[in-house]
């Protein structure tokens, strides 16, 4: 039965990566990979909240990030504290409070290890409904908000002005930026989301002349990844989310490589 | 009304496209607009000038709807279209982007209308090019160009001129003004130039946290409070070339003798002028061509 295991895990991991490529890429050009992070943490948050009111842990997931990202808004309207400051805090109270909420379950054993690094060959079939599920609502979201989201990034007074309802379209981000971090927690786990998210689409820049070229090329990084890091970590018996990660990197690296080589080859000639 | 509408109804018959009166901005404690107003008529160049922090922005920003002022009230004509040209936009280089998904953005034209937009703002060969490789002076035209496809009554230009360099800049604001007359639309335009500004508007509104004085051209260089704000030279510059105000070259003559910081006697000046005008006069036909 090692076939079942692996095939679900792959059909797991592909999955996230393709909604995480075009959503990371918007946190990528938005700079919010820190934000990013910190809705991750909070994932601990949500998935004690989770147990508490015996609601799906995807679910409490999704609530707690949300949660999160209004909090931050709220408090954001305060000037004595700057954002990334306001992210460290929520970040490490979200994990350090979903810690002690889960200590308090008597008889319940976590493998906290699972929830902070992933533990994609556990994925099942309910875990899989989430991820294609999620992912399929989050993409359709995407790709309705794509043209404002994208107005909005490059100048939001200049979007504001022509007409694109920015509160509603940066709200309807965050909340599909929750769905990403809750249906990609089995496959990387809390502390490796954002690097699935900011990884293939850093990737993929050197290579796109246009936004939805990069989307796409983050969504290819980011399956090649997944294949490689989990059938590296059947080899070489690694962890499987982290595998994924470092085979992110590696792409990563090879593709700046390529980019720095091509600059250099195109300058070359001219001389 | 405005305190300083009787000053621009001089220049003016038809209803304002935007009227702003009595507006008051307070931001984080400190006043940044103080009973100030403003209007903008079809086919009108009204030009906002101030030294740095003195709320050009935020007065923008409030007759662009974008900031509700504490107090006052701004009154835009009903399916009123506006175009909006930002100050200082720069886009990031990690978000690749050609000049055509720009101009589709927020919504989508064909390419006929983008292609007639940038021939319109001088600059149809940009259409496929990185925005990121664009000089100054292509990247503001293509900010024009997408405020122009919106087939707007009104401009809003903040610092449209801001880094481009000084050929650019007369060809640019001849750009402008030639749209304004192509169209007929209203433009209020914030300037940091002085020398532009009084040469090609209709009205300028100079602002200090209030408003220190507004008016023709004429009228404004020769108002105390303008005097005090941007010292006597400007003054004389604005002599200069008010002989000549009916001369499009003479524009750009008074620009570069103030480049150079030399305040020189009339004839000398106006002629030196007319030559460097003619030259600019011709760059900017041959880019149209190109």
């Amino acid at each position: 039965m090692i076939d079942d295991f692996l095939w679900r895990a792959l059909a797991g991991g592909l999955g996230v990566a393709l909604v995480a490529g075009p959503l990371g890429c918007f946190i990528v050009w938005r700079r919010m990979a820190y934000f990013g992070d910190s809705l991750a943490h909070s994932a601990l948050l949500g998935i004690a909240i989770g147990i508490l009111l015996g609601i799906d842990a995807t679910l409490g997931i999704i609530a707690a990030a949300v949660a999160l990202a209004l909090l931050l808004v709220l408090l954001q309207h305060q000037q004595r504290l700057a954002s990334d400051t306001l992210l460290g805090i929520m970040a490490h109270s979200g994990l350090a409070l979903g810690l002690v909420v889960l200590s308090f379950f008597e008889g319940l054993r976590i493998d906290l290890l699972s929830y902070l690094f992933g533990d994609v060959l556990a994925v099942d079939g309910v875990d899989l409904f989430w991820i294609y599920g999620g992912g399929i609502l989050a993409l359709a979201g995407l790709a309705l908000i794509w043209r404002p989201l994208l107005a909005i990034t490059i100048h939001e007074d200049l979007a504001r002005a022509e007409g694109v309802p920015v509160l509603a379209v940066r709200l309807a981000f965050v909340l599909l930026i929750a769905i990403v971090i809750a249906i990609s927690m089995k496959i990387v786990g809390i502390l490796l989301i954002t690097s699935l998210l900011i990884i293939p689409a850093a990737t993929a820049r050197g290579f796109a002349r246009t936004p939805e070229q990069m989307a796409l090329l983050a969504m290819l990084a980011g399956v090649l990844s997944v294949v490689l890091g989990l059938f590296g970590s059947l080899q070489w018996d690694t962890p499987s989310g982290p595998s994924v990660v470092v085979a992110a990197m590696l792409l990563f690296a090879l593709a700046l490589l390529g980019d720095l080589l091509r600059r250099r080859g195109a300058r070359q000639p001219g001389h | 009304m405005a305190p300083d509408s009787t000053a621009l109804d001089g220049s003016a018959e038809a209803a304002p496209l935007v009227e702003a009166a009595g507006v008051f901005v307070t931001l984080g404690g400190k006043p940044i607009l103080s009973d100030v107003g403003l209007a903008v008529r079809p086919g009108e160049i009204v030009s906002l000038i101030g030294p740095n922090g003195s709320g050009k922005s935020t007065l923008v920003r409030v007759v662009l709807g974008l900031l509700k002022p504490d107090r006052g009230s701004v009154t835009r004509r009903p399916g009123l279209s506006v175009g909006y040209l930002p100050q200082r936009l720069r886009i990031d280089p990690v978000l690749p982007l050609t000049v055509r998904r720009f101009l589709c953005l927020p919504k989508r034209h064909g390419d006929a209308a983008l292609k007639a937009v940038l021939a319109e703002v001088g600059a149809d060969y940009i259409l496929d090019q990185a925005v990121q490789d664009l000089s100054g002076g292509e990247f503001q035209r293509m900010l024009l160009a997408r405020a122009l496809l919106r087939d707007p009554d009104l401009l809003v230009l903040d610092e449209p001129l801001a880094g481009v360099d000084f050929a650019g800049q007369l060809s640019l604001f001849t750009l402008i003004a030639t749209v304004r007359k192509r169209r007929g639309c209203g433009v209020l335009m914030v300037s940091h130039d002085l020398h532009l500004v009084m040469a090609g508007t209709d009205a300028v509104v100079c602002l200090n946290r209030h408003i220190c004085c507004s008016g023709k051209p004429e009228a404004v260089s020769q108002h105390p409070e303008y005097l005090a704000l941007f010292g006597p030279k400007a003054a004389e510059r604005l002599a200069v070339y008010t002989h000549a105000h009916d001369h499009q070259h003479a524009l750009s003559g008074a620009v570069l003798d103030g480049a150079d910081g030399a305040v020189m006697p009339g004839p000398d000046h106006e002629h030196g002028g007319h030559d460097h005008g003619d030259h600019h006069h011709g760059h900017q036909e041959s880019s149209n061509r190109s």
